[in-house]
């Protein structure tokens, strides 16, 4: 004797809802933890300048291209939202790179709170790799952006 | 020394944000290149630049090999008063750099 089945079967229609709705959730949901704990990349100089703070991941970008043609001269422009608070003004963006031989790619100082901060220069890379901007407000507060570039002609190995 | 380049708005309203952006002509070599010889290049590369506002400073960026050749920088300043922008440089072998742009706050 067959028992009748306790559940309703599920239907193919059913089947196909559930496996769209993930798909569309499951990325945004990644999306969001990766926003919330940013991995820092293991830079020692950088782990020595945070002397155990730990940044939070916002506020502070850092664009650089995904891919650089040429590691010699990569555009790149830092952005901290504002507003600042008097007490929170921005003082240093600090610039660490995970691969070149001079870690400490440069310091961007601010002795007068300036109307907004948006700076583009040009980086040399040595390779692929994360570059991390730090900015430290005048309250002690750090913000941090991570990017990561791959570069197909790296700096320091063209001989010319 | 290197000469450079700025470019800056020819007035700007006053509390509001002047864009600066500026270019100087230096190798920033990194000492890790080698002449026709073999030889390896010294390092010398611009290692503080400095912009002063009416004799204010206003912004400085310490650099290093990590920052391209002929380096570039784009940043702004808060327009207070018709004046000079001073911009003065020094690399690793001591030479200075200095450049001056005329500021017309309206």
């Amino acid at each position: 004797m067959t028992r009748p089945l306790s559940r309703r079967p599920i239907s193919r229609r059913r089947l196909l809802q559930g496996a769209g709705a993930w798909a569309i959730a499951s990325p945004m949901f990644a999306g969001i933890s990766a926003a919330a704990t940013q991995e820092m990349p293991a830079i020692p100089a950088l782990v020595s300048f945070l002397a155990g703070r730990s940044p939070r991941w916002e506020r502070l970008r850092l664009e650089l291209p995904s891919l650089a043609d040429n590691g010699q001269a990569v555009p790149m422009r830092l952005t901290l939202s504002g507003p600042f608070a008097s007490g929170s003004a921005p003082q240093s963006i600090h610039l660490f790179s995970e691969v070149n031989p001079v870690p400490e790619m440069a310091v961007f100082e601010f002795p007068v709170t300036p109307p907004k901060v948006e700076i583009d220069s040009r980086i040399r890379l040595a390779g692929s790799q994360h570059v991390v901007a730090v900015a430290v407000m005048s309250d002690g507060a750090l913000f941090a952006a991570v990017s990561e570039v791959i570069v197909t002609i790296a700096a320091c190995l063209d001989g010319s | 020394m290197a000469d450079s380049r700025i470019n800056l708005a020819a007035a700007t309203r006053q509390g509001e944000a002047i864009e600066v952006r500026i270019s100087i002509r230096h190798a920033m070599e990194t000492g890790y290149r080698t002449d026709d010889g073999g030889k390896p290049v010294a390092r010398n590369v611009i290692r503080n630049f400095a912009c002063r506002y009416n004799g204010v400073p206003v912004f400085a960026v310490r650099m290093s090999s990590g920052i391209a050749a002929n380096p570039y920088l784009r940043f702004f300043v808060t327009a207070r008063e018709s004046g000079t922008l001073d911009f003065e440089w020094v690399d690793d072998a001591g030479a200075r750099g200095m450049a001056q742009a005329a500021v017309k706050v309206v």
